[in-house]
Parts: structure tokens; sequence; C-alpha cells
């Protein structure tokens, strides 16, 4: 029992960081309708970065931050200058962007960093306060990344730019009509998206270590958590993401062994798929003919 | 021809997944002049080469193949794959496992893997109609992800090989002829590559590519008029999987060897890029993008060694910010530009 409330948090924990990917992942499907291969790459060079401030002896939590503002201002700046001229190409060409977005991060992350597998340490103590049941840095995975979804909640909710938000992502030719500044919007949203990536790549560094390729197991998780829960909802794939985490957790522990769990969990995501094509959450399509 | 007048305002600018109209960049005589002489160019190519280009000359090839498969299904009927590193896995293992378990002679191992694949490709794109978009694009992904894990599984390493992988016999030379045996499976595959492409270009053409064409820019519409979208669907999934299938089957006898690695995710994601930065929905972009993601990576290493694909994702970026419709695409723009300053017109 205590192995499976111990898996179980273990699961929530990892959930989380896959949340917060499928998170960053919604918020530029919702505005844009494109899906971001690189986002995994971009948090993994946002931990580099926070990686490289806290070598140089700046204290955790002033780094997490820094790290965060930029990330925030690399994603900006990577939608106005990437994405951008290519936004009224064909959909494949600018998925062949992102591939180039990707490969480019990999390989200068690990040109300036180099390949071998680092430390990442954890804000959190060593010794355990709740026992064998869960360690301090899955417990505070979880509070920041909850502390984290309750902001950007309140954010999308209660203020007005994230109002205008969510309004570009519904109908883009109406906001510009009330005098949204679309393009900043999108600019913001990709912003936004970065620095949550950012959040969830320094959070998974001390569990997974640092590396230039640590993030793509926890990318193919988080689009299939945002998938798992419909892509355009965020709080289905926050859901979606913790289910995928706790089940993908308890399969590897009591069913199946661990290299087969990213295939088996695969697996099942397209069996749900199936039976509900748009995710359990997701928003049936219905087009005009 | 009907080409004459393209107005550009009336390109799509926001087009389904692939869409590029039914043009052609060169037409009726010229287009037989410029396929022959290629073809020529091909022949001579192995009597002039070193054996490492010969090499590279012959995965130009079984890329080529591997890619207009892949366009096939992703360009002509807008279903987007990241999985078709899993049929090349399949193809190469068919062929494998065929000459060594059943003896069978590489020269029917080839279609027949081709065949296998058809059908496993066929039955995955029937659960496939329910989904689209990114949501197919994530259970073909799931399938490269799962493939090579199972071809690793201990249950059936008896056939696969495990980890290990399995050795195959390079074809042997017909006697008589004055070949290497490198020179052989270099015209094998250029015999099974003009075939396929020859094939490919009728089949895009006639009534079939139409309905497939159809389906892709508008399902309903496409269904309103007759034609069976689960079918056709399904059919070009199977198609596609057996052109790349039967890449795979080329590449098992020219590397000579197949094992669970070779067939990682990533070669779905090149087989993407290929077909992409080729041209989608272009035959002849196939063989663009096959040059473009055999040689690039060599380019790229050169300027680079530290970042090489950092060298790589650059010149991608630059093929798509300079031809967004791809190399075909690219290319076709410029011929149009050079004719219509052309005099006399």
């Amino acid at each position: 029992m205590d192995l499976f409330i111990h898996q179980l948090f273990t699961g929530l924990s990892n959930g989380a960081i896959y949340a917060s990917m499928a998170l960053a992942i919604v918020m530029i499907f919702r505005t844009t309708n494109l899906k971001n291969f690189a986002q995994g790459e971009m948090a993994m060079f946002s931990a580099f970065i926070a990686w490289w401030m806290l070598g140089l002896g700046v204290p955790y939590w002033i780094a997490f931050f820094i790290t965060i503002a930029v990330s925030f201002v690399i994603g900006v700046l990577a939608e106005r200058i990437l994405i951008r001229p290519v936004m009224n190409a064909p959909l494949l060409s600018i998925l062949i962007v992102f591939f180039g977005i990707f490969v480019i991060l990999h390989s200068l992350a690990g040109w300036i960093f180099g390949y071998e597998v680092k430390v990442f340490p954890s804000p959190f103590p060593e010794e355990a306060v709740f026992g064998t049941y869960i360690t301090n840095h899955e417990l505070g995975t979880i509070a920041i990344v909850g502390a984290m979804l309750l902001a950007i909640y309140a954010f999308l909710n209660f203020t007005k730019t994230g109002l205008a938000m969510r309004g570009v992502a519904e109908n883009q030719a109406s906001c510009k009509l009330v005098g949204i500044n679309v393009n900043w919007m999108l600019g913001l949203g990709w912003g936004l998206a970065a620095a949550i990536g950012a959040v969830a790549g320094m959070l998974i560094a001390p569990v997974v270590y640092l590396d230039p390729s640590m993030m793509s197991g926890v990318l193919i998780y988080g689009f299939a958590g945002a998938i798992l829960g419909g892509i355009d909802n965020p709080w289905g794939a926050v859901v979606g993401s913790l289910i995928l985490g706790v089940v993908e957790n308890l399969l590897g522990t009591y069913v199946i062994e661990t290299e087969l769990r990213l295939s088996v969990a695969l697996v099942l995501i397209i069996a749900i798929l199936l039976i509900r094509p748009n995710g359990i959450f997701g928003r049936t399509i219905v087009s005009r003919v | 021809m009907s080409t004459a007048t393209i107005n550009p305002v009336l390109e799509p600018v926001k087009a389904p997944p692939g869409y590029v109209a039914n043009r052609a960049i060169l037409t009726g005589g010229s287009r037989q002049v410029t396929v022959l002489a290629l073809i020529a160019v091909a022949i001579v190519l192995p009597f002039v080469l070193g054996e490492y280009r010969l090499f590279q000359a012959t995965q130009v090839l079984i890329f080529a193949v591997a890619i207009l498969g892949l366009n096939i299904l992703t360009g002509y009927n807008g279903q987007i794959s990241v999985g078709h590193s899993a049929f090349l896995a399949m193809g190469a293992y068919a062929t494998a496992i065929l000459g060594i378990e059943f003896g069978m002679p590489y020269w029917l191992a080839i279609p027949t893997s081709g065949l296998i694949c058809l059908g496993f490709g066929f039955l995955f794109g029937f659960p496939a109609l329910r989904l689209q978009g990114f949501y197919l694009a994530l259970a073909t992904f799931s399938l490269a992800v799962a493939l090579p894990q199972l071809l690793r599984y201990k249950g059936i390493e008896q056939w696969t090989g495990g980890v290990q992988g399995l050795f195959v016999d390079k074809p042997a030379v017909p006697a008589g002829l004055p070949v290497t045996p490198d020179q052989w499976i270099y015209f094998v595959t250029l015999f099974v590559t003009i075939a396929l492409f020859w094939a490919a270009w009728n089949l895009v053409r006639g009534p079939v590519g139409r309905a497939v064409i159809a389906l892709r820019d508008h399902e309903v519409a496409a269904e309103v008029m007759g034609i069976r979208a689960s079918i056709f669907k399904s059919l070009t999934f199977g198609v596609s999987a057996m052109y790349t299938g039967i890449a795979g089957s080329l590449s098992a006898l020219s590397i000579q060897f197949v094992a669970p690695d070779s067939f990682h995710m990533f070669v779905s994601v090149t087989l993407l890029v290929g077909a992409v930065v080729g041209g989608v929905a272009t035959i002849w972009g196939a063989f663009l993008g096959a040059l473009f993601v055999v040689f690039i990576p060599n380019v790229a290493e050169q300027i680079s060694s530290n970042a090489t694909w950092a060298v790589y994702g650059a010149f991608l970026l630059l093929v798509i910010y300079l031809m967004p419709n791809g190399m075909a695409g690219g290319l076709e723009d410029l011929f149009r530009r050079l004719r219509a300053r052309a005099p006399g017109r």
C-alpha cells in the first residue's frame, strides 16, 4: 500500500510537469492553431540558462525568476522573428520551421553547455518531511505548478489582457475590430508558453538530470496529455496530463517493464482517441459545409 | 497549356495541410526530354562515382521512394503521418526475415515486403479514419515509437534478432554482368525507383488520384460526389505504406543490416522534412527532398562540426522562408518568372 501511495504521488508530480508542458502547448494552440513541437527544447534551453546562472553563484529563487523572465522574452522574440514570417505558409511548412527551431536549440545547447549529463539542484531540502509517501521535490513540484496554474487562471479570467487573449483565441477578426492588438497578443501567448515551459524545465531537471535530450520524453507526454484532455481546453489538458502521469507510473510499477511504458501510454491514448476523437474534454469540431 | 495564366492572387493563402495546386514545372515534350536525360545520367552515375558516393546515390534513391510514399499520404491525401519510419522498418525486416527464414530471393522479397506493408498500412489506415490532423500525427507517431521497442522485444527475438538486429545478404550480381555488387544494388534500386515514380505519376493524375485529392481538399463535398472516403483513405494509407516499405526493403539490401535503432522515430521526422522541403503534393519534390536529407547533414558538418544540427536547422529555416511551398514550388516559381521574362511570349 505504501508503494502504491508513493507511486501515486510520483505520478501526480510527473503529471504536474506534463501538465505545464501541455498548458504551454495549449497556450500557443489556442491563439495560433499551431502545435509547437519545439516547446520541449525551449524548456530545456531555459533550464540550461538557470543552470548557468546557478553556476555563477546566483541564489536559486532569483535565478528561477530571472530564467522565467528571460524565457518570456525569448518566446516573444521567437514569435516575432521566426514564426510570423511563415504564418501564411502551408501548415506543413510551419511544422518544419518548428522542427528547425528544435534542432537548432538542441544543437546550440549541446555546443554551448556540453552534451554530458549534469546534476541540476532541487530547491527543496533533501530530508523527507512526509516519510516514504512523497519526496519534498515531488511535493514542491506539485505546489509550484499548482500556484502557476492559479496565477494563469487568474490572469486569463480577471485581467483585461487575459480577456483580450481569450478573445484572440476565439475570433481574431472581431478582436481587431474592437481595437485589440492581435499581434501583440500572439506574441504574449508565445512568451507565456515559453515561461511556463521554463518552469517545467527547471522542475524536471533535478529528476531526469540536465542534458540537451532531457525534454524529449516529457514533451511527448505533455502532448499526449494535452491531446488526451482536449487540445483546445487548457484545464482539460491539465487533467489529461495528471491522469497520464499517474497511469503511466502505476503501469510502470505494477504491470510492465519501464522501457515499454511510453509505448503502452501511447497505445492507451490512441484507444481513448478512437472512442473520443477530440479528447476527453475537447469540443467537437463542427464545420459548416 | 492551361497553366499559362495563373493569378498569384488566386493562390490559396491559408491552405489545408499540404495544399499545392496541380501544376507542372515542365510541360509536354520538354518534360519527357528532362526525365530521359535524368535517367541517362542516373545510369552513367555508378561508373563515374567512388564507392562512398555511389552508396550515397543509392541512399538518395531509397529516400526518394520513402518520401514519395509519405507524400502520397500527406501531400495528396492530407493525412499527416509522423510514423513512416515504422513502415520503413517493416519493409526492411520483412525483407531480412523472408531472406533468412524462407530463403526468398531478393527480387521476390522486395515486392513481397511491399505487399506486407500495404496490408499493414491499410489495416492501420482504417482506425486512423477517425483521426484527423494532429491527432493522426500522434497516432502515427506512437507507431513509430512503439515499433522499434517491439522489435527489441525478447519474445520474438528468434525472428527479429532483438537488439543485435539481422544481417542481410547483398543481392548477387547476375552472372555475366560486368558490375560490382554495389553497382548492382544501385541499379536494382534505380529500376524500382523509376517504376514506382512512374506509377505514382500516373496514379495521382488518374481518377483515383483525383478522388484522393478531392478527399483532401473537401471531404464532405467529395463524399457527396460519390467518393467512398473510408475505402480511399485507407487504401491511400496502404499504398503509401507500400512505397515506404519497399524503400525499407531496398535499404536493408543496400546496408545489409537491419536493427531497431536504424528506425528511430527521428527517421520519420527526416522523411517529413524531405517531403515538405522537397515540395508537398509534387512527385519530383520527393527526389529534391531526398537530396536535401542525404546531403545537407554532410554539408552542415563541413561548415561546423560542433553545431552540425544547428546549421542543418538554419538550412531548413532558410528553405522554408525562401520557398514556403518547398523546393519544387520554388523552382517552379523561378521557371515561371524566367518564362515570363523570355521574349516572344
